[in-house]
C-alpha cells in the first residue's frame, strides 16, 4: 500500500505532541546549554551573557584532553564489559524456560529500582578492607590476608558495569528471544560445534542489535558521574565528574556547559563513526 | 548389518511418551517417510537420529556402531529443517559452503562445491544474492543444497515441503525423489502428507502415539494396512464390521462375502475396503442393499456415497466406467474378497 503525502496541517497533527515534549525538554534546555557556554563568568554572581570563546579555549588542555580520554576509554569499556558478558548470559537466559526466565528478568529488574549511590557505596564496602569480599578469599585460602581492593581503576570499572549489565541484558533479551532456534542446530547438523554454532551464527546474525546496544551503553557510561568518585581515584575522575564539580561546586555554570556540549559532540562523533563502520561492513 | 537401525528407541517428556520402543531397519539408500498426525512423535524420531535429541533409551546404530553418543556435529549427516534456517547474514553461496567452512576448506573449495551444487538445484549463477531475495521454491533447494555440501552419509528432512503452496509442492517432491535416486543417499523425510510419502517413499513409516504402526513400502501399506489406524490415515477407506456366523462365514452387513476369511479364533473384526474396489451394481444376487445418498463427480473421479444398514459407503469410479446413479437411487454394493483386508477390531 502506497501512502499519500500528508497535505493539510491537519495531516501533520500526529506530530504535535512529540514535537512539543521534544521541543520543552530537549531543544530548550540544550539550546540554553549551549548559549550559556559562550557566557561569560561572573565570579562574583553566576554569569553574564556575552559571546566569548574563553570557557572553550579553557578546555584546550593537556589536562582536560587526558579527562576527556579517560572519559571515552572508560565508556568504551565498560560497553565491551556488558555486551561480552550479557550477551551469552541472555542467550542462554533464552534457552531456559518460560517461567526461569521470568523469574531472573524480575531480579535484573529489581537491580534497576537501586540508585548509583547505594550501588556506590554497596561495591565501596564490598571492596573494603574490612568487610570485603577479600575477607573470603581468605577464609577460603585463597589470600594471606584482606587488601582494600578501591580505590582503583577496576573498582570503578566494576561498579559501572554491574550498574549497566541489567539494561545491557533488556535490550539484548528481545533479539535473542526471537532469534530461530533452528539456526543453531542447522550450524550443528553442518559441523559446527556448540561454540562455533555461537560465534558463526548467532553473534553475525544479531550483529545489528550488538551494535546498537554498545552505543546505548556507551552512552549511558559516559553520563555517569558518581560511581568514579565513590570507587576511584582524582584520576580516574571522568569529564562528568569535572562538568559536575564545575556546575555545581565551582558555579563556573559557562565552563561547565561548554564542557558539556563539547562531551556531546565527542559522543556523537563516536556514535557515527561506529554506524558508518557498521554501514561499509554490511555493503561487503 | 549395514544401513541404520533403530533399536528400542523410547524417548519421554516427563510422564509423556513421544517415541515409544521404535524398532527400525533401513538398508543404505532408501528413501522413508515417516508419516503421521501431528504430534505422533515422528519429528521427535528424526531429532533423534540427528542428535538434536537424546533418546530416553535404545540405540541407534549406523553400520553397526552406536551413534547414540556422539554428538550432531560429528555425526556426518545433513538435515533441512521445517524453517530451512537458512543463515540470513550469509549469501546463497557463503550458505551452502558454510559445512565445508567449518571444516577448514580452502576458498576456491568452498566456490567450486557451492557452484556444483547449485548447478545440482538448477540455480546457477545464485551465490552471490542474500538468502532474503529468493523465492520460497529457491530457499527450499538452497537448504537442500547444504545439507548435500559434504555428501553426507544421512539425508534428514523435517516437513521440508510444507510452506510452499500445493502446485511446487508437489514438483518439488518428484524432483527431491529424482535427486536422492541420482545420489543414493540414505534418506528420512518428516510428514504428515500421505501423498507426499506416497510420492517419494521407498519405505513409509506410519507412526501414532509415539509407536511405529507400520513400516513397508508404500503400495503394501496401501493395500495391506496394519491396523485400522494405518488404514484410515492412508487414503480413503471404508472400514466396516465384519462377523463370523456358525458355518465360518464372513459376513459384513448381513452379507456373506464369498471368499473372504478370518484369521483363527477370530469372531468380530474390522474390513477395510478401499472406494476404488467397492463395485456398484443392481439389486440383488450377493450385492449388498443399499441407497445412493450423494454423487461428488470431481471430473477425474466420481465418488458415490451409499448408505447401507446404518453405515456409508463410499465407492470411487473413473468417467470411462462411470456408475450410471443418482441420488436417491437403489444399487447392490459388491465387495471383492481379495480387495478386503480384515483388521483386528
Amino acid at each position: 500500500m502506497k501512502r499519500e503525502a500528508p497535505k493539510s496541517l491537519a495531516d501533520y497533527s500526529p506530530l504535535f505532541f512529540p514535537g512539543l515534549m521534544l521541543i520543552v525538554f530537549f531543544v530548550i534546555p540544550f539550546s540554553t546549554m549551549i548559549a550559556v557556554s559562550f557566557f561569560q563568568r561572573d565570579p562574583s554572581g553566576f554569569y553574564t551573557p556575552d559571546f566569548v570563546f574563553t570557557n572553550y579555549a579553557r578546555f584546550l588542555s593537556l589536562f582536560f584532553a587526558k579527562v576527556l580520554g579517560f572519559s571515552l576509554m572508560l565508556a568504551v569499556m565498560v560497553a565491551i564489559c556488558c555486551v561480552v558478558i550479557a550477551f551469552p548470559f541472555t542467550f542462554l537466559l533464552t534457552r531456559r524456560p518460560r517461567k526461569v526466565q521470568t523469574v531472573w528478568l524480575v531480579c535484573l529488574l529489581s537491580v534497576l529500582s537501586l540508585s548509583e549511590v547505594i550501588i556506590g557505596f554497596a561495591w565501596s564496602t564490598l571492596f573494603s578492607r574490612t568487610a570485603g569480599i577479600t575477607n573470603l578469599f581468605v577464609a577460603i585460602g585463597l589470600m594471606k590476608e584482606p587488601v582494600a581492593l578501591l580505590p582503583s581503576f577496576w573498582a570503578v570499572l566494576t561498579g559501572m558495569v554491574y550498574q549497566a549489565l541489567p539494561y545491557t541484558i533488556l535490550v539484548l533479551y528481545p533479539a535473542l528471544v526471537r532469534l530461530d532456534p533452528t539456526l543453531l542446530e542447522a550450524a550443528r547438523t553442518l559441523g559446527a560445534s556448540p561454540v562455533r554454532a555461537f560465534m558463526n551464527v548467532v553473534v553475525p546474525a544479531l550483529r545489528n542489535t550488538i551494535v546498537a546496544t554498545l552505543i546505548m551503553v556507551f552512552v549511558f557510561a559516559l553520563g555517569s558521574y558518581l560511581l568514579p568518585q565513590i570507587l576511584g581515584r582524582p584520576s580516574h575522575w571522568t569529564l562528568s565528574v569535572l562538568i559536575t564539580d564545575q556546575a555545581i561546586y565551582q558555579s563556573n555554570m559557562p565552563f561547565a556547559a561548554a564542557m558539556a556540549v563539547f562531551l556531546v559532540l565527542m559522543s556523537l562523533a563516536l556514535v557515527g563513526l561506529t554506524l558508518l563502520v557498521g554501514r561499509r561492513e554490511n555493503a561487503l | 548389518m549395514s544401513g541404520l537401525v533403530l533399536k528400542d528407541i523410547t524417548k519421554s517428556f516427563g510422564n509423556f511418551k513421544a517415541v515409544d520402543t521404535a524398532n527400525l531397519s533401513v538398508p543404505h539408500g532408501k528413501f522413508v517417510c515417516l508419516l503421521g498426525p501431528s504430534g505422533c512423535g515422528k519429528t521427535t524420531l528424526l531429532r533423534m537420529i540427528a542428535g538434536l535429541e537424546d533418546p530416553s533409551s535404545g540405540e541407534i546404530l549406523l553400520d553397526g556402531t552406536d551413534i547414540t553418543p556422539v554428538p550432531t556435529h560429528k555425526r556426518n549427516l545433513g538435515m533441512v529443517f521445517q524453517s530451512l534456517a537458512l543463515f540470513p547474514h550469509l549469501s546463497v553461496g557463503d550458505n551452502i559452503a558454510y559445512p565445508l567452512r567449518i571444516r577448514g576448506a580452502s576458498r576456491d573449495e568452498q566456490k567450486k562445491r557451492s557452484d556444483e551444487l547449485l548447478k545440482l538445484i538448477h540455480l546457477p549463477g545464485f551465490a552471490d544474492r542474500p538468502v532474503a531475495k529468493l523465492s520460497g521454491g529457491q530457499r527450499q533447494r538452497v537448504a537442500i543444497a547444504r545439507a548435500l555440501a559434504l555428501s553426507p552419509k544421512l539425508f534428514l528432512l523435517d516437513e521440508p515441503l510444507s510452506a510452499l503452496d500445493a502446485k511446487l509442492r508437489e514438483a518439488m517432491q518428484v524432483e527431491l525423489r529424482q535427486l536422492q535416486q541420482r545420489l543414493g543417499i540414505t534418506t528420512f523425510v518428516v510428514t504428515h502428507d500421505q501423498r507426499e510419502a506416497m510420492t517419494m517413499a521407498d519405505l513409509v513409516v506410519v507412526m501414532g502415539h509415539g509407536k511405529i504402526l507400520q513400516a513397508a513400502p508404500p503400495i503394501e501399506i496401501y493395500r495391506r494396512p496394519a491396523d485400522a489406524f494405518v488404514a484410515d490415515f492412508i487414503g480413503m477407506t471404508n472400514l466396516l464390521d465384519a462377523e463370523v456366523d456358525r458355518v465360518g462365514r464372513v459376513s459384513v452387513l448381513g452379507q456373506a462375502i464369498p471368499g473372504l476369511t478370518m484369521p483363527e479364533g477370530l469372531t468380530r473384526a474390522s474390513v477395510s475396503i478401499r472406494p476404488e474396489d467397492v463395485h456398484l451394481g443392481p439389486v440383488g444376487g450377493d450385492a449388498i442393499a443399499g441407497t445412493v445418498t450423494f454423487v461428488r463427480d470431481l471430473g477425474g473421479t466420481i465418488e458415490t456415497f451409499v448408505e447401507a444398514g446404518g453405515k456409508i459407503i463410499v465407492a470411487v469410479a473413473t468417467p470411462r466406467e462411470r456408475p450410471d446413479v443418482v441420488a436417491g437411487q437403489q444399487v447392490g454394493v459388491t465387495l471383492p474378497a481379495e480387495a478386503c483386508v480384515v483388521l483386528k477390531s
